[in-house]
């Protein structure tokens, strides 16, 4: 078996600390770097437990040990990643950006990650984006969508401020993501929070209008779309059959976050960095076929294998 | 004193309406509206700016168009939207103000203020008055209400509305929270209600005495759930206390009479739904889709409605209406003993 392929975190919050919990689970991935910027950080000291170098000197701090790894987890926020592109690009490293930034291509694991395996930089689109495109690809891959429309509820809890303070950065590169990924000719999205304690789960549901209406089809197709989905978020669950009235097919969803280090309410957060580890698995076996592909002397010497 | 009445029939109302509000209907109502005395006119979907959707209902026009129709007759009264973040955006805004929308309702559920700093500052930097709505408001106790009313006004709102989109209120909590606010803010208090519970007009009359100078009233009381408070009632009683307003009474019933109650799909009153809602503390507008989810999969509306008042549902949610219908028939089809035990109806 080839090596696993090192990787790092930038950021070093909520999100980051629950994306390394699940790297250090990868057969693939190797978490060994962690990125902050606020040296008494909690995410950090956790990271040095784990047996991760740390640093607390930003991006700089990453250039000292950036040639240790090959992928990159950008798990700060749209103004840092911004920030940060650039010298990763130089650097030569691929990244997984979690924030909304979107300087690359959306990328939604089992819709569209296979055409963007090349691309230097992925952006992960959105919590609802993650959660609902599948479920319109998967009708899509059935019956024409001409109108695709998502409800995503999140716990008031697991909603930062990064999301309360640009929600119509959810609604818009969510929307977007229905068309463009999703293959609806129209799409729209809603994001509503919900205060309510004990917290309230992640619940999205999905309204397509198409011209066919072939029950059997639709449902089966999106039974199989929730189990891929499944595959990499254990707590993504149909709560019923979809729903068909006249031309609307209506699908409830519901996920629950593992619980790595978030809570498990907080399935928006789960699914994000459930998605990043999928997609960060998905290049790394790639650059491995490719590595495998190179003349022996060209490939760096096994330490582990 | 004088109390500056809102019309919200051509928005709030549009939920009773069901959305099927015609161009045509909106420019009679806010022609007569504008002429009758009201200050400011509300005019959007239901749920805002945007809220055109499968989730809350398609408008059967484009709101541009009916924006456009209110703008073209007003002569005095301001034009004003109400938008939702999470639902409509920053542009929806820009199009609105274009349009001649010179007041911006911004809401959100209680507790989530800070979802509408950007869409506040927006609103003040295109030179719109800005409302601060906040919805669902019988759910926390006044001072949190009032730490929330303080955010909005820390973000540029004019004027801070306690908003009770369940008429759940009973008139010493609507007092409370409006004086919870006016101790804490210094700008504008509103008071929004619905009468699921028959006290919109007193609640509004509770919301004045405790310094509230904005009220929302909606001509024949067209509205979600058992609707707002009435207009031309309102106006009435507030003349028969010496309240000064712009309107005048016998022209604005008339618009009542002629304009609105002919367009009307039913009559607004409180039926054992809306009362449901307002016991139990459910948002208003969920009334007619509750009604439908109910017929269509075979379920209790009343139940219905108290397990989402149970499960302490937001303004928005409606796709949860559907959620709980599908649950609650597949309880039907289980045998009772292997049920959980229902509480009676609890306050949301």
């Amino acid at each position: 078996m080839a090596d696993k392929i090192p990787v790092a975190i930038i950021g070093s919050g909520n999100i980051g600390t629950d994306l390394l919990y699940k790297l250090k689970r990868s057969a693939v991935l190797e978490p060994v770097l962690m990125v902050g910027v606020i040296p008494e950080s909690e995410g950090l000291a956790r990271a040095r437990q784990l047996g991760l170098t740390t640093s607390a000197e930003g991006i700089s701090g990453f250039l000292a040990y950036a040639d240790k790894v090959e992928i990159v987890f950008d798990a700060t926020s749209a103004k840092a990643h911004r920030e940060a592109a650039p010298t990763l690009r130089e650097a030569g490293k691929r990244v997984v950006d979690l924030t909304p930034a979107a300087l690359g291509p959306y990328v939604v694991p089992p819709v569209n990650l296979q055409s963007h395996l090349d691309a230097q930089e992925v952006n992960l689109v959105t919590c609802g984006g993650q959660a609902t495109t599948p479920i319109v690809a998967a009708i899509r891959a059935v019956a024409p969508v001409a109108y695709a429309e998502i409800v995503s509820t999140v716990a008031s809890r697991s909603a930062g401020p990064g999301t309360r303070q640009n929600i119509d950065e959810f609604t818009e590169t969510t929307g977007h993501s229905l068309v463009a990924i999703g293959g609806a000719d129209k799409g729209k999205a809603i994001i509503l929070l919900n205060p309510a304690e004990p917290p309230i789960l992640m619940r999205n549901t999905v309204y397509a209008l198409v011209e066919t209406v072939d029950q059997e089809a639709i449902t089966a197709s999106v039974r199989t779309m929730a189990a891929t989905v499944q595959r990499y978020v254990p707590g993504y669950r149909l709560k019923a059959d979809p729903l068909f009235d006249d031309h609307k097919v209506t699908v409830l969803l519901e996920v629950t976050g593992a619980g790595d280090f978030l809570p498990p309410y907080a399935g928006n957060l789960d699914i994000m960095t459930a998605a990043a580890v999928q997609v960060g698995e998905e290049i790394a076996k790639e650059l491995q076929r490719r590595q495998l592909q190179r003349p022996a002397a060209a490939r760096r010497p096994d330490v582990t294998a | 004193m004088r109390i500056f009445i809102t019309d919200v029939t051509l928005r709030d109302g549009d939920h009773a309406m069901a959305h099927q509000f015609t161009r045509d209907q909106v420019s009679r109502i806010a022609r007569g509206l504008d002429a009758a005395g009201v200050d400011i006119l509300e005019v959007s979907h239901g749920d805002g700016l945007a809220g055109s959707s499968m989730q809350y209902g398609l408008s059967r026009e484009p709101e541009e168009e009916l924006l456009r129709a209110a703008a073209a007759v007003l002569t005095r009264a301001k034009l004003a939207i109400l938008l939702i973040p999470g639902i409509g955006t920053k542009s929806d805004l820009r199009q609105a103000a274009e349009l001649g929308a010179t007041v911006a309702r911004v809401a959100t559920h209680c507790t989530e203020a800070d979802i509408s700093e950007q869409h506040i500052g927006l609103a003040k930097t295109l030179g719109m008055r800005v409302v601060g709505f906040l919805m669902m408001a019988h759910m926390i106790p006044p001072q949190q209400l009032a730490e929330q009313a303080k955010l909005m006004e820390s973000y540029g709102a004019d004027c801070v509305y306690v908003v009770d989109s369940a008429g759940a209120m009973v008139t010493p909590e609507a007092r409370e929270r409006v004086r919870a606010l006016r101790q804490a803010i210094g700008v504008d208090i509103g008071f929004h209600a619905h009468n699921n519970l028959a006290l919109a007009v007193a609640n509004s009359l509770a919301a004045i005495e405790e310094g509230a100078t904005h009220i929302d009233a909606s001509t024949c009381g067209l509205g979600a759930g058992a609707g707002n408070t009435q207009t031309e009632v309102l106006a009435a009683v507030l003349n028969r206390l010496g309240y000064e307003t712009a309107i005048t009474l016998s022209h604005l019933m008339d618009v009542a009479e002629e304009e609105v109650k002919p367009v009307m799909l039913r009559p607004q009153i409180i039926d054992r739904d809306s009362l449901t809602i307002g016991y139990a503390g459910v948002y208003s507008t969920f009334l007619l889709h509750a009604k439908r989810a109910a017929k269509q999969f075979g379920v209790d509306s009343r139940a219905l409605l108290e397990e989402l008042g149970r499960r302490r549902m937001v303004g928005g949610q409606e796709d949860m209406i559907l959620d709980v219908a599908v649950e609650l028939a597949q309880a039907k089809r289980t045998p009772p003993s292997a049920r959980a035990p229902q509480d009676s109806v609890v306050r949301g």
